[in-house]
Order: structure tokens, then sequence, then C-alpha cells
């Protein structure tokens, strides 16, 4: 296959020499299979959805996206996400102090812990509230009595988000902050700052690019969520649908172009969240977590 | 656990706040986590052997779950192949846009289940961008298990890549070279040097794609066709069930589920330990 009598083929990217590189066909022909499959798989869907969002035209475009209930879902959407991820941030910071900064036991499975949300199904998690907080749920008779309703509502929609969007923030930081260590943190102390100003001065500063990196990755899953969601939501139109369920609630009416109009903007949050995740990386690769530098 | 001695919870320090930290992490998680995981479990443990088993073995709950699973495990095994020679060629390799292609593998994570369902479905409807050329040659893929298999690819197609970059970007070339000075021809040195050493990114790539995959939702729905039996994805019939108010089939179906990610969960673990073990520390 490798014939190393034939002329020099120019170096590749990175230490390659002519040993441990490939021919030049084979190199063209991984590169074109690895291009094709991504452009079969992501941008064509991508582009499908902004080609189907304007295949009737502009203005039926922006009638899908300024009408009422299109509105109250993108309202509900940016109120539900404005709650789950400054929660999410919170606990992100608490575990990885926690976890970084002591040594304790049972402190590997903490970690496991975290990361739990994301092997379980988002229909799961949906149906684990209802079963709690739902009319025949465990907490059911206690909640209808106290007319307090959490399933079908905000706060179920919240709880629903919050569980899947655990791990995004605390993921990012316990690595960072493992790797970084408590020197920082112990001169802080030593040259008189207490534990909150050592928090907010020494500790916070330093991981500041990585929270945002997380908060970023949380905030997407949280306004794009769809399973977790859909179980707890009950669908009332203008009320508790989020932007995916209004999207799927206008496809299932066959109004595709308004359905797409929706779908775009929230295939415009992806692309925005690509776009800073990306800059993030390259910008600030020092200084997030070692296992996202490329 | 080193540094920790007798009965004490933790190692002392100098850093305040472990109290406080520990204690509202391990609440939180018990709250919105582990007590309303905890709450099916024992929902599903009330049901008792032989009704759980009734349910889980019921033809349509069997069908689902077989479905899922199969799906499932051939889409990880299509983004393991193709997952590979993508992080190859991401880490190895100069060409145009290569920067731009390498933000875009997350597209799956950023892009919404539900979006990414809607867009599949137009481009392999029986109408639609792909689906209209296919359709002429007898191949349905919108509304088959095709279909689902196309969705599922989308949706974990960053973890292989994902878990086996880094792991090539940090192999030691000299390695190769010493590979090909000992007169290995480059297809032997490939795949008797260099993939060995990637198989255990790859297996942890390939358990969490299936994880997700197994669990996903949102993007198989629209482009599954949903037909009882044929289409009809695990997650779906815990829907199904619930809209029946059949609380003691969704609570049973999503325990059997939850077991089998855990079997998963439980096998990435081992890996990772394996592969610290036989290749030193990442």
């Amino acid at each position: 296959m490798t014939n190393l009598s034939m002329a020099p083929v120019p170096a590749p990217a990175g230490r390659g020499t002519e040993v441990t590189t490939e021919t030049r066909p084979v190199r063209a022909l991984l590169i074109g299979i690895a291009v094709a499959f991504l452009a079969l798989f992501l941008l064509l869907p991508l582009g499908a959805v902004f080609v189907e969002a304007f295949r009737v035209g502009a203005s039926a475009y922006f009638d899908a996206i300024s009408e009422p209930d299109a509105l109250a879902a993108i309202r509900l959407t940016l109120i539900v996400a404005a709650i789950a991820v400054p929660t999410n941030l919170v606990f992100g910071l608490a575990a990885a102090w926690a976890i970084a900064k002591f040594e304790f036991r049972g402190k590997s499975l903490l970690n496991a812990l975290i990361d739990l949300p994301f092997s379980v199904s988002p229909v799961i998690a949906g149906l684990i509230y209802v079963l709690l907080f739902g009319a025949q749920g465990y907490l059911g008779p206690y909640l209808q009595s106290h007319d307090i309703q959490i399933v079908f509502a905000l706060p179920g929609i919240v709880l629903a988000t919050i569980f899947v969007t655990v791990p995004f923030v605390a993921r990012e930081l316990v690595p960072l902050m493992q790797e970084q260590g408590t020197q920082d943190e112990e001169a802080a102390l030593s040259l008189g700052a207490s534990g909150w100003q050592t928090f907010f001065r020494v500790t916070l500063p330093n991981v500041r690019w990585a929270l945002l990196y997380g908060v970023v990755l949380c905030n997407a899953r949280a306004m794009g969520e769809f399973g977790a969601v859909s179980v707890v939501s009950g669908h009332i139109r203008g009320k508790t649908n989020t932007m995916p369920l209004h999207v799927e609630i206008l496809y299932n009416e066959y109004n595709f172009a308004a359905a797409f109009a929706v779908a775009s903007l929230l295939a415009l949050l992806a692309l925005f969240t690509l776009i800073v995740k990306a800059t993030l990386e390259w910008r600030y690769a020092g200084q997030i977590a070692a296992s996202r530098r490329h | 656990m080193a540094g920790i001695s007798g009965l004490a919870l933790k190692r002392p320090s100098v850093i305040p706040g472990f109290g406080l930290a520990f204690g509202f992490a391990l609440t939180y998680l018990g709250l919105i986590v582990l007590i309303p995981l905890g709450a099916m479990v024992v929902k599903a443990a009330s049901l008792g052997l032989a009704g759980f088993w009734d349910i889980v073995t019921n033809p349509r709950t069997v069908a689902a779950l077989r479905l899922s699973f199969v799906t499932s495990l051939i889409a990880a095994g299509i983004n393991a192949v193709f997952g590979v020679v993508i992080a190859w060629v991401l880490v190895r390799y100069r060409f145009p846009a290569k920067r731009l292609l390498d933000a875009f593998v997350d597209l799956p994570f950023a892009l919404p289940t539900a979006v990414a369902g809607i867009a599949l479905t137009a481009i392999y409807a029986p109408n639609g961008w792909i689906g209209s050329w296919l359709a002429p040659l007898g191949i349905k893929v919108a509304y088959t298990p095709l279909g689902i298999l196309i969705a599922l690819v989308f949706i974990g197609l960053p973890f292989v890549v994902r878990t086996v970059q880094p792991v090539l970007e940090e192999f030691d070339r000299e390695i190769e070279e010493a590979a090909a000075t000992l007169g290995a021809r480059r297809d032997q040195t490939i795949f008797r040097v260099v993939l060995p050493a990637l198989i255990p990114a790859i297996l942890t790539g390939f358990a969490l794609a299936l994880a997700r995959a197994v669990g996903e939702y949102g993007s198989v729905i629209f482009i599954a066709g949903n037909i009882p039996y044929v289409s009809e994805i695990a997650p779906l019939l815990i829907v199904i069930r619930l809209e029946e108010f059949g609380y003691a089939e969704a609570t049973a179906i999503g325990t059997a589920m939850l077991l089998i990610s855990f079997g998963l969960l439980v096998f990435v673990h081992v890996v990772q330990a394996w592969r610290r073990r036989r290749f030193g520390n990442d």
C-alpha cells in the first residue's frame, strides 16, 4: 500500500513524516468520507430547516414567529431557561468546589452521580415527576388539597428541564478546578481573605471561561429540551408549550412552514451555541477543562 | 482513601466551605435526581416481580424494547466506524474548512431534538430531498425502522469523535515511526499499533452513543411512523401508556430502560478503569 520509495509526500498537520502518514490517495479518500458523512448527516438537516422555513415566503415566516401562540412559547422557553440555567450554575459551582478542593469519602460516587441524568432517557425524566407530583402520584392528593399544580404547569416544566441539564456546568468545572489545585485559594486565605472573598476574587475568575462554556451548553439544552418537557407539559397551547413543543404541534397540524419557521429560531440558537463554544475552545483553550482542548 | 484517617468524612483542609458546598450539592442531587428516580423504582417494585415481568414481556413492550436496542446498536456501530474516520481526519490531516467542520461535529448536541426530527423527516420523506430519489428505487426511509436508524446516527455522531479525538492527539508518533523502522507497512502500523490503543476510547464512545440512542425520543418520533410492533420505540411506548393513564406499564418500561442504562454506565466505567491500567493515566 505505502510505497516508501516514491517522491516525498508533503507532511500534513503535526509532526508527521512520510512514514507516519498515509499516501495522498488514502488521505483524500478518508477526508472525502468524513466530509461526505458530516455533510449528509449534519449540514443537510440544518439547511433543510431554513429552506423549509422560507418555502412559502418571508412574510409567512415572520407571521409564524410573531403570532400570539408562538410568542407565548418563546416567552415560556426563556422563562424556563432563566430559572433552570442559574440553578444548575449554582449547583455546578457547589459540586465542583466540594469535589475539586477537598478529599472526602464517596467523592468518586458523587462525581459519577452528577453525570447520571445524561444516561437517563428524557422521557423517564418527565415520567418520574408525573409519578411524584401527578394526580395519581405519591404527592398528588396533598398537592391537590392545597391547590398546588406542578405537573402540566410551569414548575413541572422547570423541574424536568433542570433534571436533564444538571451535569452541564459541573462537568466543565470539576476537571478544570481539580487541575488548578488549591494553591491559589490557600495563598489568598493565608493573606487574610475570607472564604467568600477567596471564592469570588480567586476561584471564580480562574474558572470564568469554563463557566461560560458550561452555561452556554446548559442553555442550549434547556431551551431545546423536548422529551422530558413533553411528558410534563400537558400541551396547553399558548400556556404550557415551549418552543420545541410548539414546533411539534404545528408540524402535526401539517402547518410545515410555520413549524420550520419556529424551528429555525432554535436552529439559530444552536448555531450561536456552536460559535461561542468553538470560540472559547480556540481563544481560551488553556482556561477550560483539559478534555475540551482540541 | 489515602489521607483520610479513621471515621472522618474528609481530610482536614484550610479551605472553608466544604460543609456548605457538599451539603448543597448532595441535597440538590437528592431532590432533583435521586429521590424522583428512586420513587419510580419503588413504584415498579410495588408491582411485584410477577407483575413487572408480565408488563415487560408483553409482546408490544418486547417489540418496542427490541426495536430500540437493535436500531441503537446498529447506529452506535455506524458511529463507531465513521467517528474514528472523522476523528482521524480532524487530528491528522490539514484541509480547507477543517476548523469549521470540527466545530460542526457538535451540532447534534446543540440542535434541539425536535428540530432535528422534523428536518430529517423533510429530507427522507417519500416527497423529500433524498426520499424522492430513493422512492423510485423502492427504498423507504421515513416512517420505517430505517428512518429511526438515520435519526439515531445523527444523535450519536459526536460521541465517538469526541472520545477518540483527544486520545489520538496525545498518541505518540514516535511509536509509529518505530513500527515503520522495524519494517511494518503503514496499514500494519495503523491496524496493529494505533487502532488497538484507540479501542478503549472507541468502546466508551460507542457505549455513550448507545445509551443516548436507546433513550432518544424527540428526533425519532417524527421520522419513525410509530406503528406498534414495527416502528414504535420504547420511550414512545412510555408516553403512550402515560397518556392512557397506564402508570404501572409506564413505570415498568421506564425501570427496565433505567436498568439497561445502568448496565451501560457500569460498562463505561469498567472500560475506563481497564484503559487506565493498560495504557496509563490520561
